[in-house]
């Protein structure tokens, strides 16, 4: 600039050039004029040549000029300062909520739903940490580049994952692959593609896989109970997650932790009833009946007697709870609550308890079942052959249809109703079981004129696996009827149904069941004294009628001194050219070798010495012959000549004998 | 007098501010002491549940049946092979 005089008319800058003509001697060219002359005068003063100042310049008031200036430009710093008092400390509250909003967050802390363990601790379902990768489609969308990476790091096709990508482009969050190891998200994670992230969530194990699915049942996605026991108890299992108040930066990333809001309640653990050992010793026998019998499914319950605890209940077919499939719900019910039978014999020696509960009879009091039918309106009721004239622990022994339907006709009918409802039958079990099934009783108004004779040996009613079981125990117990409980602990309230006296004259019947000339002798168990029923009843087809179809039951009790389980087998639809369809040959195996085990497992003694010692003189008196008359001394050695016997012998025993 | 009082709760004022700043200070510091311990915490109880689910899965019934028949070849007593010890 030195040199150039601004305003010098003989050079026109590119101002003048602009303006022309017209623009000389206006407003804005002598603003343009004052300001160049006082910069002008000031470079003058500054300098020694002391030009003269124009004479134009006093027309001005400088000071005037500096307060008007002055004053404006103070006003608006006191309207800046008020302001920014007005918004720092006065009406503060929108612009801190929405500065909070930006950088406080609230965040979840997330729990884990409770373990379930059976009586002894064991764990039967447990919540494990997995990773659930997600994505910010918005910031994943800045980076197509990184998108096959991330493709393949995810093993999804690179098309899917841009097509996914596309339908939530306006959102914040998707998740790119749940629930899996925390190893693999780890993997995922290290490629650092920007916009993804992994989350913690909580996936359920149940380590006792199909053999305990139908109890148990299980949770979804969201770790929410959807059937079972995680449904039934989800409130409890479920735990409350907390919040925690968080200082969060641009990238999302927690920059403070500021807070407790709410701390994090970890979910109850629940302790079951339940016997892994027992439950599983249950599965693996009804799953070897299934095979052998050609059967279509079968349920089983183990109750314990003097508590109701529900000790074991399987069913067939079964699910893995670990890997959920959309297919086949069928398999996802618990037959043993949800499904009902005709209870067919079962119900004979309910029969008999009214009929001598009611005085009406004694234990020897003679029946007579000749023919070995009789007439029931149109239809006529049968036994398998002419059993003669039985005593009322003769109809148990030889499972007469005529004489339990002697037994009940001249019982009032009403008498007759309440009693076998007693027993719980036409009523729900109340075990806490979600979806159980009460089963059918009519009622006496309802009753056609064959209804009470066909109810007494177990046809025109219905009831549930656990309904029979319940019964059963009911009259093991002395006649106190326990509703069921799955939840150790709790013990529900017993309640008279029978007569004492009356529950230990139908135990010696029914232990007549598996003794030599009962049907039921598959169900005897070495040393120990069992009280049972069998039934065989045929499936009510859909077209009306009773169709060639079988269930084959047995109902069962051990040992008959001090009571300690009861249990139902059920098999439905055994293949009659396999092993036949009779309850005994079908299920009492099955109960038999459930109890075997129950009974050691859960150390009863045994209230059955004597068979014990015969089959032990008998083995001694074999070995007499074999040794040529020489008494061999004690048994042990012996018991060694065995194990040690030639290992593939031993072998194709086991797979007769064991696990299938 | 007047004056001395006002300059002692003009500091008193200053402490107690200072005080206020350390004490939230030393609460966030707590928190994220607290946070952390709370987070080994959970991470030792999901190790626990971890070994107990591997645990299960070892001792898992149907295992232990296969294991004993198969491999080492054990096999449940007969009644002629049992001593009933009478009391």
């Amino acid at each position: 600039m030195t040199g150039r005089k601004p305003h010098r008319p003989t050079r026109s800058g590119p101002l003048d050039r602009v303006l022309g003509e017209r623009g000389r001697g206006g407003g804005f060219d002598r603003l343009v004029e004052g300001i160049g002359e006082r910069f002008a005068r000031a470079r003058e003063d500054r300098g020694s040549r002391g030009n003269k100042p124009r004479g134009r310049s006093a027309q001005f008031n400088l000071r005037n000029r500096l307060i008007l200036v002055g004053g404006s430009l103070g006003l608006c710093a006191i309207a800046l300062v008020g302001r920014a008092l007005d918004l720092q400390v006065i009406s503060n509250d929108f612009y801190r909520q929405q500065g909070d909003a930006r950088s406080l967050r609230e965040i979840p802390i997330p729990t884990s739903r409770g373990m379930i363990t059976d009586r002894n601790g064991e764990p039967l379902a447990v919540s494990t940490p997995v990773e659930s990768i997600w994505g910010n489609p918005k910031e994943l969308a800045k980076n197509p580049e990184r998108l096959p990476e991330l493709a393949k790091a995810l093993g999804v096709s690179r098309d899917e994952l841009t097509r996914k990508l596309a339908q939530r482009a306006g959102k914040e969050f998707m998740y790119l692959k749940r629930r899996i190891n925390p190893d693999e998200a780890r993997k995922i994670l290290a490629h650092k593609v920007p916009g993804v992230f992994s989350q913690r969530e909580f996936r359920r194990f149940y380590p006792q896989g199909e053999a305990m699915a139908h109890v148990l049942g299980f949770t979804n996605i969201d770790d929410r109970g959807q059937e079972g026991l995680e449904l039934a108890f989800d409130h409890e299992l479920r735990g409350k997650p907390g919040t925690k108040r968080v200082i969060r930066d641009g990238a999302g990333r927690i920059v403070e932790n500021v807070d407790l809001v709410q701390s994090a309640e970890p979910g109850k653990d629940l302790t079951l009833t339940l016997d892994r050992r027992i439950q599983y010793l249950t599965y693996r026998e009804l799953r070897r009946a299934l095979v052998d019998t050609g059967a279509s499914s079968a349920s089983a319950v183990v109750l314990d007697i003097e508590t109701g605890e529900v000790l074991a209940m399987a069913n067939l077919p079964t699910y893995n709870p670990n890997l959920l499939s959309a297919g086949n719900r069928d398999t996802h019910r618990n037959r043993a609550l949800t499904d009902v039978v005709e209870p067919g014999s079962t119900m004979k020696p309910i029969t008999v308890a009214a009929a001598l509960n009611a005085g009406a009879v004694k234990p020897t009091t003679l029946v007579n079942t000749t023919p070995g039918w009789m007439p029931n309106g149109r239809y006529r009721i049968t036994d398998t052959h002419n059993n003669g004239v039985l005593t009322v622990t003769g109809v148990i022994t030889k499972s007469s249809n005529v004489g339990a339907a002697k037994l009940a006709l001249p019982l009032p009918n009403d008498y007759y109703y309440n009693f076998i409802r007693g027993f719980g039958y036409g009523q729900k079990p109340n075990s806490g079981f979600p979806g159980e099934s009460s089963g059918l009783l009519a009622p006496p108004s309802r009753w056609s004129g064959t209804t009470k004779a066909t109810m007494s040996y177990g046809y025109g009613l219905s009831a549930t696996p656990m309904q029979i079981a319940m019964a059963y125990a009911a009259m093991a117990n002395g006649g106190k009827l326990i509703q069921p409980t799955f939840v150790k602990g709790q013990r529900n309230e017993a309640r008279q149904v029978l007569e004492p006296a009356v529950a230990g004259e139908i135990m010696r019947m029914m232990q007549t069941v598996t003794e030599p000339g009962g049907t039921a002798k598959q169900a005897a168990i070495l040393g120990y004294h069992v009280a049972g029923k069998t039934g065989t009843t045929r499936k009510f087809s859909a077209t009306g009628g009773y169709s060639r179809k079988y269930v084959s039951l047995f109902a069962g009790v051990v040992p008959v001194e001090k009571p300690r389980f009861s249990m139902v087998v059920v098999v439905s639809e055994p293949d009659p050219t396999k092993r036949g369809y009779y309850g005994g040959s079908v299920s009492g195996p099955v109960f038999r070798n459930v109890m075997d085990g129950a009974l050691r497992l859960m150390d009863v003694a045994p209230d059955d010495i004597e068979t014990w010692l015969a089959v032990q003189a008998a083995a001694e008196a074999k070995r007499l012959k074999q040794n040529g008359g020489k008494p061999s001394g004690p048994v042990v050695p012996v018991a060694t000549q065995t194990v040690a016997s030639p290992p593939p012998i031993a072998a194709s025993a086991l797979v007769q004998g064991g696990a299938r | 007098m007047m004056r001395l009082l006002l300059a002692l709760l003009i500091v008193a004022n200053v402490v107690s501010a200072l005080l206020v700043v350390f004490a939230r200070h030393e609460h966030r510091q707590l928190f994220v002491q607290l946070n952390k311990l709370q987070r080994e915490r959970d991470e030792l109880n999901i190790e626990f549940g971890r070994l107990q689910l591997e645990q299960a899965t070892w001792a898992e019934s149907n295992r232990i049946d296969q294991v004993a028949r198969e491999r080492i070849g054990m096999k449940f007593p007969e009644g002629a092979e049992t001593v009933v010890i009478r009391p």
